[in-house]
């Protein structure tokens, strides 16, 4: 645990020692959700209003999507840099596990991810319309739940990523489709038959109505099977990704 | 493949590049599980006994890295936390010339710093076994000096060296035992005198004269085998230890003056052409 806990620390120091990474991890999500909120978050507002005063949840949910992909896409490119470079090979000769040195970087993203949320509440906080109540805290631990349950996908990308030149585009290519069955952009009723059967087989979807319904505040218990579709989906990745891991 | 290496001594696989010696260094290092065949290691198997093995044995691994961003210093605490028992790091790092790299960050290192640090890292808990991968390559000739005075070094503070190389004049200055690897098997194993002496005999000695009576003199000596001239200098080949002696004292004692006066004698490289039908650099 101490291990853990210097190696995650560690990770955080080199991670933000990398200008870059810093702002496509924090900046980007931040500033789709401002720019986004500046264009129609006033209208959005209103019609929020006027019907009945609940918050629109789809520019969050989008921020946060984006936030929990980039997280995902950036622990893939670390893995794959870390093992081409024989960075991998050298830590696992060391007392460190090979669950520490992994757990440690889902700690840092999840860390940046929660950091990256805040600064985007903070600055995006006249956006959020007056009265609407939004469960902070909540939607927080729904956000780290979910990038969390994501992360797996990281794991079997990352196990199969040849090079970490490919690392990337390979993640872009199977996470960005799956936003758009997510439900986020139309309804997954309205999808094709096909769609809607990868739409509940993908995890975004879960994802999706898990961060909408507690931004609108609807509660964990209306949300029970979205966290079970996502840990269990969770899961089954970590276990496949434990198979096939390669670390060099 | 078999063999042992003794406490306190430095020893050497050699071979060329994919002979296998990377290979058997991971199996010993418990990072690869060998397909068949036992390892001990301080009486521990490599796999099964990792978590023990780890607090007595150093590692450095071939063409390894570290994060980009990680400064020294934060590399051998980091590494230095992860064993019940420590050296010095300051001290360490001041004994392999790194003292004023220790907020430095590792994409900033040279080739030899690198190494220097990966042996930092193989010794900051004092293990008693030292396993170093093709520890100079890609190193200036410098920086691989230094480095072997660093692995002397060890064998001083009475560590156990396991180490792997292609170069042949690396181990030969280095090792007190090598063995001959090519194709995973194992070709011979001593010292390298010993090695060079049971399986390149031949001796020669290369010297220079205007003395006409000189030939008649050098067929008469026992040793020798062949001679060959061209212009003034004279190329004599034999075998036995004493052909060098004998070529001087035949000089001495018929007055013969020479201007120039080397021997050549054969070392790891003629070793393994002769065991393998091929140089190493092949």
């Amino acid at each position: 645990m101490r291990a853990l806990l210097r190696l995650t620390w560690l990770e955080i120091k080199i991670f933000v020692r990398e200008p870059m990474g810093v702002v496509g991890t924090m900046g980007i999500p931040v500033a789709v959700f401002l720019i986004a909120s500046r264009l129609v978050g006033p209208r959005v507002a209103r019609e929020a209003v006027q019907s009945g005063g609940a918050a629109t949840a789809m520019l969050p949910v989008l921020a946060s999507l984006l936030m929990a992909l980039s997280a995902v896409s950036s622990l893939v490119t670390i893995v794959s840099i870390y093992r081409e470079g024989g960075i991998l090979k050298r830590l696992r000769a060391t007392p460190l596990s090979p669950t520490v040195i992994l757990s440690a970087h889902v700690l840092v993203k999840l860390i940046f991810t929660v950091l990256t949320l805040a600064i985007m509440l903070i600055l995006g906080r006249r956006y959020i319309p007056p009265g609407a109540q939004v469960p902070v805290l909540s939607y927080g631990v729904a956000l780290t739940f979910t990038t969390w349950a994501i992360l797996s996908i990281g794991f079997l990308i990352a196990s199969i990523v040849p090079t970490a030149r490919f690392a990337q585009p390979l993640a872009a290519l199977i996470l960005y489709p799956m936003v758009a069955v997510s439900g986020l952009f139309f309804p997954v009723d309205v999808l094709p038959q096909w769609m809607r059967l990868a739409a509940r087989l993908l995890p975004l979807g879960y994802a999706v109505s898990l961060l909408d319904g507690i931004w609108r505040g609807e509660g964990w218990a209306a949300h029970l099977g979205d966290v079970a579709a996502l840990t269990l989906f969770f899961a089954v990745l970590t276990a496949v990704s434990s198979r096939v891991f390669r670390w060099e | 493949m078999s063999f042992d290496v003794e406490e306190g001594e430095i020893f050497g696989l050699i071979g060329p590049n994919g002979a296998g010696k990377t290979t058997t260094m991971e199996c010993v290092e418990g990072l690869r599980r060998p397909d068949r065949g036992t390892i001990s290691v301080l009486s521990l198997d490599p796999i099964r006994d990792a978590r023990a093995l780890q607090q007595k044995v150093g590692v450095q691994l071939q063409q390894a890295q570290l994060q980009k961003r990680i400064k020294v210093r934060e590399a051998v605490d980091l590494w230095a936390s992860l064993y019940p028992r420590a050296v010095d790091a300051d001290a360490l790092l001041e004994r392999l010339g790194l003292s004023d790299k220790r907020q430095a960050w590792f994409m900033t290192l040279s080739g030899g710093q690198k190494q220097r640090l990966f042996i930092a890292l193989a010794l900051i808990h004092d293990p008693d076994v030292v396993l170093l991968d093709e520890l100079t390559t890609g190193l200036d000739p410098q920086a691989r000096r230094a480095i072997w005075d660093l692995v002397r070094e060890m064998r001083t503070r009475g560590k156990t060296v396991l180490l792997t190389t292609h170069l042949m004049e690396e181990a030969e200055r280095l090792c007190d035992r090598v063995a001959i690897v090519e194709h995973g098997h194992i070709i011979d194993i001593g010292t390298p005198a010993g090695l060079v002496r049971r399986h390149c005999p031949g001796q020669t000695v290369v010297l220079e004269t205007t003395d006409a009576t000189a030939p008649g003199h050098f067929d008469a000596i026992p040793a020798v085998e062949s001679i060959a001239w061209l212009d003034s200098q004279c190329t004599i080949r034999g075998s036995g230890g004493d052909l060098v002696t004998q070529v001087i004292q035949c000089l001495a004692e018929h007055r013969i003056r020479v201007t120039n006066f080397k021997t050549e004698l054969p070392n790891l490289e003629d070793v393994f052409l002769t065991l393998t039908g091929h140089s190493i650099r092949e």
